[in-house]
């Protein structure tokens, strides 16, 4: 296991590789907790040494950013940078799309540049590069649906890193009717995921769910912990927690590679 | 003395159309001021793109067609404008016909090509609009003015190109008799299909339906260029510094206040570059259209309100208030206000109403998950959840008029460093076994 507190890594007077920024979801959530665990464990097969900042890690400030709140963004924002600066971290991986942008394109400005990863993307390189290698043949059984992340899709522009490794992972992967550049939100962002939505006829995650569900899909692959939360209670309101389920991309290769 | 009535009737035309450039140039100028990320030459490649080449357009296949259809032919007729008014203004007829040549029947023919292409596009697109009834021009912002707009828009062209055909018909038929001045130039493949509609009409008849056509299509573009300041048509104009000015940045990415910084790292007790910025708004996020960006503004004017934004937005499919092409229209309405006062007093003095209570309620702004689809779908670069944020933040950060559910999470992320009410201490705990 090559995984430390960067205060740890910092007693031993070693670097890691790479920062996780595990993000509060998979710091708390018990689903999103297991994605994390999923991908460590990736990490450790790959043989990458990775730090993690513990309880010295806060929110990115992503939520307050989007509800408006500026004050508590950067007062959240800076004082991350300095615990970063402090370090000496200059490779940020995250679970999360909402602070994988956060980190990625807000920081900067506030004297926090960094080069940031969204995990989809370090499992990628991680592949080109073969330090993780999987079994090439065999597949897995059932149809697969990747949901896309808004704000790593549209926000960021990543559509392929994700579709990538699935197929990598021997998946049958389907394109919902809306993907890519026009995949529909899960409902989640904007803050949104913290409070009740406002009234309307249908909540956006059953929209969501519904579309993807039209495919019949064994598994619906996120990259993002309330795509998870939004989308599995959205499996659940439609009645198929039995049939289908939901996994973070991490997730599905740990379970091809056995981990 | 009708080359004194033209040339008096264009000088108005184009006095009256300067003016109000001038005034919505002011209008948009009183946004507040902005840097706008990118570099010229990515600018002007993005302007080539998506404004000149159209390239957004493309989602909708048929939409595209036909607009392309309008605009090339907007650009080949407008050639034959031209001679119009060289014509208006020497008392000639066809001035470019003996320069031209040849080149005068290819533009004749290219004309007409375009003008059947056009009429034929129009239909298209009333067909959509009125019969088939393309669900995105029927939302609940579509009453009244904005669908009046648009079929107002696509009757002057048809107007036009009747106008022209009718006169080309005329034409013909007073060249093949001889009749002084219409000597024998161009190649008319269309308007020739209409010539048996008017053989049977005199000389003196057919001379005074020409001359009336003529008229009616110049005066009918002058009075459409000076309707366009007023209309959502301002797109043909706005469209290219719209994508020009478009920041080159991550959709996501959404800038920090700046006089916002200085106050927190002072909080923080660090240290503080420069002070605190001269030219820093005094309020925080925006109540007003003067609170918003002057690209926010320019947005609102080069909307033609195609709705592209709205069908695609998650909040708006599943029944909630907010159409992000509403928050397009609002500022735009807005801003007409603040324009009409500039046009009667010279000036603009605050009167008490906002974009933000007045036009666009808390509802709406609430309702946005920030997932820039409307950004994705918008043909010319149009973004709205700039607007929508900046009016949250004014909502949260000067009214402090926050739900008690984000208030809770302000609170937890002020205590715990997360949005759920959780101790740091246990940050870690996910991989107890895995450290």
């Amino acid at each position: 296991m090559a995984g430390k507190t960067l205060a740890a890594w910092s007693a031993s007077g070693e670097k890691p590789e790479i920062l996780y920024w595990v993000g509060c979801a998979a710091s708390y959530d018990d689903r999103a907790q297991k994605v994390a665990r999923a991908f460590v464990k990736l990490l450790d097969a790959a043989g990458v040494k990775w730090g993690i900042l513990g309880t010295e890690e806060t929110c990115t400030g992503d939520p307050a950013k989007r509800a408006g709140n500026d004050f508590l963004f950067q007062m959240l924002a800076l004082q991350n940078i300095q615990t970063l600066k402090s370090y000496e971290v200059q490779e940020i991986v995250a679970t999360c799309p909402h602070c994988f942008n956060t980190l990625k394109n807000e920081y900067p400005q506030l004297g926090g540049s960094f080069r940031v990863w969204h995990h989809s993307q370090y499992i990628l390189h991680l592949l080109q590069t073969e330090r993780l290698k999987l079994p090439q043949n065999g597949a897995m059984d059932g149809i697969t649906v990747f949901h896309d992340p808004c704000y790593l899709g549209r926000g960021n522009g990543e559509y392929d890193a994700p579709r990538f490794i699935l197929r990598r992972a021997g998946v049958q992967l389907r394109e919902p009717e809306r993907h890519r550049d026009f995949a529909l939100c899960c409902g989640a962002g904007g803050a949104q995921m913290f409070k009740e939505p406002e009234p309307g006829h249908k909540d956006i995650n059953i929209e969501r769910t519904e579309e993807l569900l039209r495919l019949s899909p064994a598994r619906i692959a996120v990259g993002c912990p309330f795509c998870m939360t939004m989308l599995t209670d959205g499996v659940k309101h439609a009645g198929k927690q039995a049939e289908v389920r939901v996994l973070d991309l991490v997730e599905i290769l740990a379970e091809r590679l056995g981990l | 003395m009708a080359q004194i009535v033209f040339a008096l009737v264009l000088v108005g035309a184009i006095t009256l159309f300067a003016y109000h450039v001038r005034l919505l140039r002011r209008t948009i100028l009183m946004g507040r001021d902005v840097k706008l990320p990118g570099s010229r030459s990515e600018r002007w490649w993005q302007m080539v793109r998506v404004a000149i080449l159209q390239q957004k357009m493309m989602d909708k296949p048929v939409a595209s067609a036909a607009h392309w259809v309008i605009y090339i032919g907007f650009l080949v007729i407008n050639i034959e404008v031209v001679e119009i008014i060289l014509d208006g203004l020497t008392g000639e007829h066809r001035v470019l016909a003996p320069f031209l040549g040849g080149l005068y029947d290819a533009m004749t023919v290219g004309a007409e090509l375009f003008l059947a292409l056009v009429f034929i596009a129009a239909v298209v697109f009333l067909w959509r609009r009125n019969v088939q009834k393309v669900p995105r021009f029927h939302t609940a912002e579509m009453r009244g003015w904005p669908p009046l707009d648009a079929n107002i828009i696509l009757w002057t062209e048809i107007g036009l190109v009747v106008a022209l055909l009718i006169m080309n018909a005329a034409d013909q038929l007073l060249q093949a008799r001889q009749i002084e001045p219409y000597a024998v130039v161009g190649t008319f493949p269309v308007s020739r299909w209409l010539t048996p509609f008017l053989s049977s009409f005199s000389d003196e008849s057919l001379i005074w339906i020409e001359r009336v056509a003529w008229w009616a299509h110049i005066l009918g573009i002058l009075a459409f260029l000076n309707y366009i300041p007023f209309s959502k048509h301002l797109h043909i104009f706005l469209s290219f510094p719209n994508t020009y000015y478009a920041p080159i940045q991550p959709a996501a990415q959404s800038d920090p206040l700046p006089q916002v910084t200085s106050v927190v790292k002072e909080a923080l007790g660090m240290p503080v570059e420069n002070g605190t910025s001269e030219s820093s708004p005094s309020i925080l996020g925006a109540k007003d259209v003067t609170d918003l960006t002057w690209k926010n503004l320019l947005d609102a004017y080069t909307c033609t309100e195609c709705g592209r934004c709205t069908a695609v937005c998650p909040a708006h499919l599943t029944g909630k208030k907010l159409s992000p092409r509403k928050i397009m229209m609002d500022t735009r309405d807005r801003l007409e206000e603040i324009k009409r006062a500039l046009h009667r007093n010279g000036k603009w003095e605050p009167d008490n109403r906002s974009l933000l209570g007045d036009y666009i309620s808390a509802e709406e702004i609430w309702a946005c998950t920030t997932c820039n689809a409307c950004v994705r779908a918008c043909p010319v670069l149009i973004n709205p959840v700039s607007i929508i944020t900046q009016l949250r933040q004014y909502l949260v950060m000067e009214a402090s008029q926050a739900s008690e559910s984000i208030n809770v999470l302000f609170v937890n992320l002020e205590n715990n460093g997360s949005p759920w009410a959780l101790p740091a201490s246990d940050r870690a705990k996910w991989a107890e076994n895995l450290i």
